[in-house]
């Protein structure tokens, strides 16, 4: 990765390297396409896992604040793309507008989440956050009488897809010969998202702002000492990570059309939490790699678990989805024995090796 | 010669942990530019009054006067603003981000970028980026551990990581550095080293107020001495006659001898 974009060093091969990644990932949808429409929808999801993954790293990874309810964010911001913009209150406005407020309201209840938590750290704060997440999961189940807002656990159906005037990106349309289908065209939007949520990310890190959660995050009092606001800086974390869950909700909500309570439990937290700590805590690009792999594991689990069985023992023995998560959590624990800082972990120590050689 | 003006001045200090009185009335007045040393047997209370000052515990009683202005119920991080740096008895640094971060954070209170600066990256923030970098890489030269810029702060070798606390606390452009025992764990070179850094950090117009057990490095480069002992002043005033008051002494020794300062 350094190697092939770091254009200061070579710029040649780096550009050649962007260029190739680039046509990679412009061709990937038809790719997948190919194969079946399923995987670009998988994909899409993983992508969209990445923007979530993405946020929460700025909480836990940048500030060390430890939030097991960060779904929340991403269910508020899903409900309010989905309640604006369906027939459950019959308004439909287009997703240029929703989006901001979705990220608006995430990032009032980020505060919200922030303000009573502000003097917990670690195990505590994990508690907290865990019950923050599961009361907005529980409101959005049964806000449903004596005023229908949330439509209860039915959830919301027929949520508007983003639409630019007559362009809908959910359907399927031929483009200059190319048959682009709605996922395909999902795929290119999401991935735009995702590059601006990983360029802010790491202009986020690498700032006055970046370092002063990290000074946190190692440890308060000093940080405190040398003149960090800390509770300023702890609420504009949640704040900031709260932002990315809402617009990430509001996709979510577009692109499949359908959302309840029921997609927002306490385990999409700890996946999300699961990924950032898998991929490198703290390092923008593990915590997308950690995205990425969480996300596709457990598909092509879904799909190899029962035809091996069958080739081995000539019958399905277990029931492929138990199988399914029985291996994924042996590959988590596998990979947090062998690699405990993540797979990616932060550059900071292979730097430090660089600076100890010279 | 016109009386030198006071820095801070802290008139009927008082803190209570419980039925204990750690600190108990202590007055005492820091005059610009000099190094004022803070001494006292484990426990006197030298760790609690910097705590007090720099606001991480809240005083019961009395007040602090700095720069001309009251100094009363702040935060840790607006009394830094206000210019009061410190170090710790126990090295706190960012112990997983590099020496020159941990400088660089110092400069946070100095600077303004906030989340749109950083983000957008425009060419004020990143001005101000460079200047951050470039004063912290200064800072360390000036305490010399330059040369270790890139390395994390807890492999630092301990007199360095001493060092290093010091460039972080003079990064936030301090008027009064308070340092919470610096020689500690020492030996007598890096000691030494350290003897002439806090002279040049006089020299360059930063006052200092130094706890510290060594009794040869207070006698030999502070001004002026406080002594506490359970939560009380005891004396005040130039070294060399603190050195030689009665209570100091029975307080240290238990007995009427003279700080034996040339052999220890």
């Amino acid at each position: 990765m350094r190697l092939l974009f770091d254009r200061s060093k070579n710029p040649r091969i780096a550009w050649v390297g962007i260029a190739l990644m680039t046509l990679a990932l412009l061709a990937l949808p038809f790719a997948l396409a190919s194969v079946g429409t399923a995987w670009v929808r998988i994909t899409n999801l993983a992508i969209l896992y990445c923007f979530l993954a993405l946020g929460l790293n700025i909480v836990v990874g940048f500030a060390g604040l430890l939030d097991l309810g960060y779904i929340a964010f991403y269910a508020v911001g899903a409900y309010v793309y989905a309640l604006l913009a369906s027939p459950h209150f019959n308004l439909h406005l287009p997703f240029w507008i929703i989006l901001p407020i979705g990220a608006a309201v995430a990032c009032l209840f980020g505060v919200l989440l922030g303000t009573p938590t502000l003097k917990l750290r670690g195990d505590y704060l994990a508690i907290v956050t865990l019950g923050f997440g599961e009361i907005v999961r529980i409101f959005l189940n049964n806000l449903s009488q004596p005023v229908n807002i949330t439509n209860g656990p039915q959830g919301v159906y027929m949520i508007d897809p983003f639409r630019i005037g007559s362009f809908s990106f959910a359907q399927r349309q031929t483009i200059g010969g190319l048959d682009f289908s709605g996922p395909v065209k999902y795929y290119y939007l999401l991935l735009a998202a995702l590059l601006i949520a990983i360029m802010v990310n790491l202009r986020l890190q690498d700032s006055r702002i970046g370092r002063a959660w990290e000074a946190i995050r190692e440890d308060e009092i000093a940080a405190r000492a040398m003149g960090i606001n800390t509770r300023n800086m702890k609420l504009l974390a949640f704040a900031m990570g709260a932002s990315f869950g809402g617009i990430a909700g509001g996709m979510f909500s577009a692109i499949q059309g359908f959302i309840s309570p029921e997609s927002f439990i306490l385990v999409e937290s700890v996946m999300v939490l699961s990924m950032v700590v898998l991929g490198g805590m703290g390092n923008v690009f593990g915590v997308v790699l950690g995205a990425l792999l969480l996300s596709f594991i457990p598909e092509v689990l879904r799909y190899t678990v029962g035809p091996v069985q069958q080739a081995v023992f000539g019958r399905t023995l277990i029931d492929p989805e138990v199988t399914r998560m029985l291996l994924f959590g042996f590959a988590l624990v596998l990979m947090m024995l062998f690699r405990p800082a993540g797979i990616w972990p932060s550059a900071l120590r292979k730097r430090e090796l660089e600076a100890g050689r010279t | 010669m016109s009386e030198p003006l006071s820095l801070l001045t802290a008139t009927g200090v008082a803190k209570r942990f419980g039925g204990v009185h750690a600190l108990a009335d202590v007055d005492f007045t820091i005059r610009q530019g000099e190094i004022y040393g803070l001494i006292g047997p484990n426990g006197a209370g030298k760790t609690t009054l910097f705590n007090v000052l720099t606001g991480i515990y809240a005083r019961d009683e009395g007040e602090f006067l700095f720069d001309g202005e009251p100094l009363n119920d702040l935060k840790p991080n607006e009394v830094a603003a206000r210019g009061i740096a410190r170090t710790f008895q126990n090295i706190r640094l960012f112990a997983n981000l590099s020496a020159l971060e941990n400088v660089m954070i110092g400069r946070h209170v100095r600077t303004h970028a906030g989340v749109f600066g950083a983000i957008a990256r425009n060419a004020r923030t990143r001005a101000e980026e460079k200047a951050i970098a470039r004063r912290a890489y200064e800072l360390l030269e000036y305490v010399g551990v330059s040369e270790r810029a890139n390395h994390l702060a807890r492999h630092l070798p301990y007199g360095f990581q001493r060092r290093l606390e010091i460039a972080r606390a003079l990064a936030t452009d301090p008027k009064l550095l308070a340092l919470d025992e610096p020689a500690a764990g020492m030996n007598a070179t890096e000691t030494a080293t350290l003897a002439s850094l806090l002279h040049d950090i006089r020299r360059d117009g930063t006052t200092i107020l130094l706890i510290e057990h060594d009794m040869k490095l207070v006698m030999g480069i502070c001004d002026r001495v406080l002594v506490l002992d359970y939560g009380r002043k005891i004396a005040e005033g130039p070294a060399a006659e603190v050195r030689r008051n009665p209570a100091v002494i029975a307080a240290y020794l238990g007995g009427d001898i003279e700080l034996d300062v040339e052999h220890g």
